[in-house]
């Protein structure tokens, strides 16, 4: 999936990492933890190898890592309140009500602390991702990973999350890495940005040095424009010669 | 020639690599079970949906497989003047073979399926993959309960089958056809023994209880995460669960009366 | 408190399936015709035990007495050896006892059949039963009925 592919994330930052569908972004969550295991490389979080790491290491360091997925995946069995004290109740053996404490208190950081006897199928579909990202920020993680944040969302609910992720950034000091292919929402949040596509990484730089570049690949995902280095049309043969072949059979 | 072989060794590795799969995840279920023990609460609410909403459908096909044997064994029966051994052909036939083959298949439809849908859904929704980045194994909290409640449950429920299926012959033989109430019971108790009839169609649904749990919570948890590799896991977890029950048991009756 | 309620309705349906259960045990198989008392054993030599099986009946005078607990054949006298466990409340059978297979109907199993002799002695776990008879075995009959019919002529 990838070759040569070399990204530092700084810690406290948000690190945007940007690239068109299908480039492995979610690939490359999934090796950061510890999911998948790469064929070649090293994938070091604060230190570690994550995959030299034991089954009880690696676990030990997921607690300290959130990761928000595109669909939420909140426990449909669970409700909205249940789904936000479940790491707790795995992790820790706090008190019943210190756990109530600690789940009012992430619910309000998103503003779902009215919804909390929903289930989550009575959940619209960012506020599934608002009580997800509750959800991963519950254990106070050093790192969260947000899949694709901004799809499917519409105007105004992509605003709160934009809003969200900034705030948690720097309201609980966490690295966060945002994994996208919105650009002007990714461009307004992250302090630093990578660019991926076939494999590798094409671009770096702050939203501003990019918005500079001059690297047409770059400036056609950048600006959305549909023909360009990544061509319109899928590989095909020639579209005259084979109407033609067709008129005559 | 040469591309129909590549096809055929492409399709056994594959199977092959399945059985590899699903021996390696059955060994991690087993392994991750004393695991459940301080927190039997996870186990009971899979009893609950696994046994309890099972128990209509296994009380009213019990009832009917009696209603059945109870009249196909009087009119057999009654030809040769034997009409006081129905309640043993009606026992027999229950405790040995129906009650655990015919619990294993329904168990397989409503249950298994609804076990590997249920975890097939959680994969696709990315709900499994969510535990394991809360650093929550999903075979411990998720496979592990289910299959454990599987494989209680499948015992209970074949016992309750032959049950109401005795229930059911005496009342067609006994109510219905005039089969002397004494003569039945006594008859099966006279006939059916503890060690042959009972114990090993006991053993009979305990082996399928842990082969039908296994195949349906591995079929959930391999299943391809879209709607229709949901579907399809479903399919085959009804599918294979009969399969598996009827060679096994075969091969079981073999084991168990073949030795004289 | 749905959780209670799932905790009633698991505990009712475990309840149902061992008391499911028990009945097959108690009331459908013959576990609880046996074992309800002890049982003492004596041994049988027979010349011939047909097809005599390991816990068939032993009765006398048509009342289950007990069961055969084991079958072997016997290095030193050549015969078939029998052990019959029989239950601690029939303790009083004389130590001239005869046991007897037989036949139940025309096809049916085998079974042994006890017939108390007159002695005062009564027999005892290890006793040994001296007076037996064999099974009927219908080949023989048969072809001991033959050989009558032939010589007549």
């Amino acid at each position: 999936m990838f070759q040569g592919l070399d990204l530092d994330v700084p810690a406290g930052r948000v690190t945007g990492i940007l690239g068109p569908s299908g480039t492995g972004k979610t690939t490359l969550l999934n090796l950061i933890g510890g999911r998948l295991r790469p064929s070649r490389g090293t994938v070091q979080v604060e230190g570690h190898d994550v995959h030299r790491l034991s089954r009880a290491e690696l676990y030990a360091l997921r607690r300290r890592m959130g990761m928000l997925f595109q669909s939420g995946a909140l426990l449909t069995d669970l409700s909205v309140y249940e789904n936000v004290a479940f790491p707790l109740r795995e992790h820790t053996r706090l008190p019943e009500p210190l756990i109530r404490d600690v789940v009012l208190i992430k619910l309000e950081m998103v503003g779902l602390r009215g919804a909390r006897a929903l289930m989550p199928a009575e959940l619209s579909g960012g506020m599934a991702r608002r009580v997800a990202l509750a959800r991963a920020i519950v254990l106070d993680p050093v790192m969260v990973m947000y899949d694709e944040p901004f799809t499917g969302l519409d105007p105004i609910t992509k605003a709160v999350i934009v809003k969200l992720i900034r705030e948690l950034n720097q309201a609980l000091g966490l690295t966060s890495i945002v994994v996208s292919h919105d650009v002007a929402e990714t461009f307004s949040i992250a302090d630093y940005l990578y660019v991926i596509a076939d494999g590798g990484v094409i671009a770096s730089g702050t939203p501003a040095e990019l918005r500079q570049t001059d690297s047409p690949w770059v400036r056609q995902f950048v600006n959305g424009l549909p023909d360009g280095p990544v061509p319109f049309h899928y590989p095909a043969r020639d579209y005259y010669q084979e109407l033609l072949e067709g008129a005559a059979p | 020639m040469i591309g129909l072989l590549q096809a055929l060794g492409h399709w056994s590795l594959a199977r092959v690599a399945r059985l590899g799969r699903g021996h390696l995840f059955l060994v991690r279920t087993l392994a991750s079970l004393p695991r459940l023990l301080p927190r039997p609460g996870l186990v009971v609410r899979e009893l609950f949906s696994v046994g309890v909403l099972s128990l209509l459908i296994i009380v009213v096909s019990g009832g009917f497989v009696g209603f059945v044997l109870g009249l196909q064994g009087y009119v057999t029966l009654v030809r040769f003047g034997a009409e006081e051994s129905l309640g043993v052909v009606v026992a027999l036939s229950l405790v040995r073979e129906l009650g655990p083959v015919v619990t294993a298949l329904l168990f397989a439809g409503r249950a298994g399926s609804a076990l590997a849908a249920e975890i097939g859904l959680m994969k696709s929704t990315e709900q499994l993959a969510g535990l394991e980045m809360m650093a929550v194994d999903p075979i411990e909290r998720v496979v592990a309960p289910r299959f454990l409640a599987g494989f209680i449950s499948m015992p209970l429920l074949a016992a309750l089958f032959s049950v109401v299926g005795v229930w059911g012959g005496f009342f067609v033989g006994s109510g219905l056809l005039g089969v002397d109430a004494g003569a039945f019971w006594s008859q099966i108790q006279a006939q059916v023994d503890f060690r042959d009839d009972v114990l090993n169609g006991v053993i009979k649904s305990v082996v399928f209880g842990f082969v039908a749990s296994w195949i349906a919570v591995f079929e959930g948890y391999d299943a391809v995460p879209t709607s229709e590799g949901v579907g399809r896991a479903t399919t085959r977890t009804v599918v294979n669960t009969a399969l598996a029950v009827l060679g096994l048991d075969f091969i079981l009756t073999a084991l168990m009366f073949g030795n004289f | 408190m749905v959780d209670r309620k799932i905790e009633i309705l698991v505990g009712m349906f475990v309840a149902l399936g061992l008391g499911a259960l028990f009945l097959l045990a108690m009331q459908v198989s013959n576990l609880s015709q046996i074992q309800e008392h002890g049982t003492y054993r004596v041994t049988a030599y027979f010349d011939n035990i047909g097809g005599l099986k390991v816990r068939a009946p032993v009765t006398a005078s048509g009342v289950r007495v007990g069961r055969v607990a084991e079958i072997g054949y016997d290095r030193s006298t050549f015969r078939a050896r029998v052990v019959l466990a029989l239950g601690t409340q029939y303790d009083f059978f004389p130590v001239d006892t005869s046991a007897s297979i037989y036949t139940a109907g025309l096809l049916g199993e085998q079974y042994i059949a006890l017939d108390p002799g007159a002695e005062e002695e009564t027999l005892k776990d290890g006793s040994v039963i001296q007076y037996t008879q064999s099974a009927m075995i219908l080949e023989q009959l048969i072809g001991r009925f033959l050989v009558e019919l032939t010589s007549k002529k």
